[in-house]
């Protein structure tokens, strides 16, 4: 950093700029993170018996940066909220880092920062990571691949396959509010406004849930494909028959005039802070009490409920009070949005 | 949201089902002449809620679709030509020609780019002095205004490398054309509400006059929709026929006069080719001599071609408003949103594509 405020091919080299690098840049903003700084090959960790998750994501997102977030921030929040949508409390995870040649350090310091941030609110380790630099025109600026470790309670049994009959669909919040905050900055498209992307991680929201109840069967975070991907995804692992009333789901102004002037659908907008999760009946109410005491679950209400078994497909009660299929959204809508 | 959610909310959407509920129909037909019309009456479940109470018939009224494989072979063999950038609408690039489409024209390595705005191609154009940049000019009455302000901008700027393929078409001819036809037996038309915003009521008035069937321009959501079924309905009840404005929020009786101007001076009307339909006269729009070097057919040589449809394919049958796509035997199986093989598939406006993705037929 001293000859230079680029990230070099040289950073990437295994050198000495590498350790500079991590010895600058990356270290003294993990300076709570013990385990990141023995910088050894594998990092040691420790667990208690039981279950454990596993689960890793890639970060392209573009811009880097957007109102209410960036790729770090995204990176951590991803992995996080992977590992708490099957009920794992996240413990240590991974980041690696490609960068494209001529990157700003300045740059990556602000996402490193943002990590860092994330990583403090929710109580997870990073343990280990790896730095590489391509040639400029190999990749746009910076993506980053995380993978994180949780660990689950014995109690918890909390899979996409494990919708019931009966059971209730609580949204969490809003959504799309980050696909369109990031569509807002694209070339072409950009529009004005004050809307911010969801990004957060949902841990702590998940914690409370699952202390309150014991019946939640289903979590999943809407990302890419949005609402309409998660729920026909839980529809088809589940094999259930999904009703979804159209006039219960929460989506911003923002959001539904965007989609309007751009002719897309808010319900195949990805969100990622937002989850919903499939809770018992006789649960729900407490459950969305105990999420709205959260400021992540603030504006949580029913959206809809499984109504049979053997027909996996989702039921879009329409605002007229018509049903029709929920498809899933089809191919590239809106590419590089996480 | 002002002028959204009053237009979906319940209450009133659910009190105007109930009217035309209440309505004695003989099951009437009217069609929506408009892809986005199409799409909001699926979505909302407008269909449904009326099943066996109003037939509602989808029209002729994306462009995409109406788009010939003639022409589409046309937009590929202008990608060919030397030093050319092909510009486009992001829907076209997918609509199939008869042996190719622009999208595996454009992995075959031609200069393809789809352009959210016309301005974008004349900028291209500025910025690019060497190449040729041709603008794929698809669209009705409300798209052809943007097109003419680009063509008049490309003459202001003493532009020499900036071509438009025009394929522009306009609605009223194309519904006269139907009834024409013969084959389908109209009881109301659901015209346009963004066409009507730029043309206004009058180039409809032929239709309610010489045809007696009376039009209505209705908006885009749930409630304009049901509101404008409604106004078909009492003139069925023996009301004289006429053209009347339901979506008056946008559209007045002098539509824009502005955008009129613009095209007139630019355009004059030609004869052209709709798919599924064939030549409808005078429904097509050509550059007028003072533009006519900014006509791409008129700098270099693209071949005409011949008009070719899929086998098994009923696009033409649907456009025409006497087929459902349910009737299809390729919908939903061979031709699906993913790998279209007819263009009402293809457009996200199209027919087929709406009852795909909105409609409840088995799949």
């Amino acid at each position: 950093m001293k000859d230079t405020d680029k990230v070099l091919l040289a950073h990437g080299g295994g050198g000495g700029l590498s350790y500079q690098l991590i010895k600058d840049l990356i270290l003294p903003a993990f300076e709570q993170h013990p385990i990141l700084k023995e910088l050894d090959d594998a990092a040691r960790v420790s667990v208690k018996n039981g279950r454990l998750a596993f689960s890793t994501d890639s970060f392209v997102v573009k811009p880097m940066f957007f109102p209410g977030g960036d790729i770090g921030k995204l990176a951590l929040c991803g992995t996080i909220n992977d590992l708490a949508m099957v009920g794992a409390k996240p413990m240590y995870i991974s980041v690696a880092f490609i960068i494209e040649e001529g990157l700003s350090l300045k740059t990556l310091g602000k996402v490193i920062e943002s990590m860092e941030k994330v990583a403090r609110l929710t109580g997870v380790q990073v343990v280990t990571g790896d730095t590489k630099v391509v040639e400029k025109g190999s990749l746009d600026q910076l993506f980053i691949n995380t993978a994180g470790i949780g660990s689950i309670d014995d109690d918890l049994d909390i899979s996409s396959s494990n919708a019931k009959v009966g059971d209730n669909i609580i949204m969490s919040g809003t959504i799309g509010d980050h696909g369109i905050a990031v569509l807002s900055q694209r070339e072409g498209f950009e529009f004005q406004g004050n809307l911010l992307s969801d990004c957060a991680p949902l841990n702590h929201l998940v914690s409370r849930m699952t202390e309150k109840t014991k019946n939640i069967h289903v979590l999943r975070d809407p990302t890419r494909g949005g609402v309409a991907s998660a729920l026909n995804e839980i529809a088809l692992q589940s094999g259930v028959e999904i009703l979804l009333k159209e006039a219960k789901i929460p989506i911003k102004e923002e959001v539904r005039a965007a989609c309007e002037m751009l002719g897309l659908d808010p319900l195949h907008i990805p969100s990622e802070g937002r989850l919903v999760a499939f809770v018992s009946e006789e649960d729900a109410g407490s459950v969305i009490e105990t999420m709205r005491e959260d400021p992540l679950g603030k504006d949580a209400s029913i959206v809809g409920q499984v109504v049979s078994q053997g027909n996996s497909r989702v039921l879009l009660e329409t605002i007229i009070g018509a049903k029709r299929i929920l498809t899933l959204p089809k191919g590239e809508l809106l590419p590089r949005i996480c | 949201m002002k002028y959204l959610d009053e237009f979906r909310a319940r209450g009133p959407a659910e009190a105007l089902i109930e009217k035309i509920q209440a309505r004695n129909t003989d099951r009437p037909n009217f069609m929506e002449v408009c892809g986005t019309h199409t799409v909001a009456i699926l979505k909302s479940g407008i269909k449904e809620r009326l099943r066996g109470k109003i037939n509602l018939i989808s029209g002729p009224g994306c462009p995409v679709c109406v788009t010939s494989s003639q022409d589409v072979d046309k937009a590929i063999s202008v990608a060919g030509i030397d030093g050319a950038i092909l510009t486009t609408f992001g829907d076209m690039i997918r609509v199939p020609g008869t042996s190719s489409s622009l999208e595996k024209e454009r992995a075959e390595g031609r200069d393809i780019r789809v352009i959210y705005s016309t301005m974008d191609a004349v900028a291209m154009a500025e910025k690019n002095p060497s190449k040729s940049v041709v603008l794929l000019a698809v669209g009705f009455e409300t798209t052809t205004p943007t097109i003419a302000y680009a063509v008049s901008l490309a003459y202001e700027r003493k532009l020499s490398n900036f071509f438009i393929l025009s394929l522009n078409k306009l609605i009223p001819p194309a519904m006269s054309a139907l009834l024409e036809m013969g084959e389908i037996n109209l009881h109301g038309f659901i015209c346009p509400g963004h066409v009507s915003t730029i043309i206004g009521p009058d180039p409809y008035r032929f239709i309610s006059r010489d045809y007696g069937i009376p039009c209505v321009i209705a908006g885009f959501e749930a409630t304009d929709i049901l509101q404008a079924i409604l106004m078909l309905l009492s003139h069925q009840e023996g009301a004289e026929s006429r053209v009347m404005i339901q979506y008056k929020r946008s559209v007045t009786e002098n539509g824009n006069p502005a955008a009129l101007g613009l095209v007139d001076e630019v355009f004059e009307r030609n004869d052209a080719r709709w798919r599924g339909i064939g030549i409808i006269p005078e429904s097509g729009l050509k550059l007028r001599e003072k533009y006519k070097k900014y006509d791409v057919e008129d700098r270099f040589d693209i071949p005409q071609g011949t008009d070719h449809e899929p086998s098994d394919c009923i696009c033409g049958r649907i456009l025409r408003g006497i087929s459902q796509p349910g009737d299809c035997k390729l919908f939903g199986k061979r031709c699906h949103p993913d790998h279209p093989i007819g263009p009402c598939m293809v457009s996200s406006e199209g027919t087929c594509a709406a009852h795909y993705f909105y409609g409840r037929e088995e799949r």
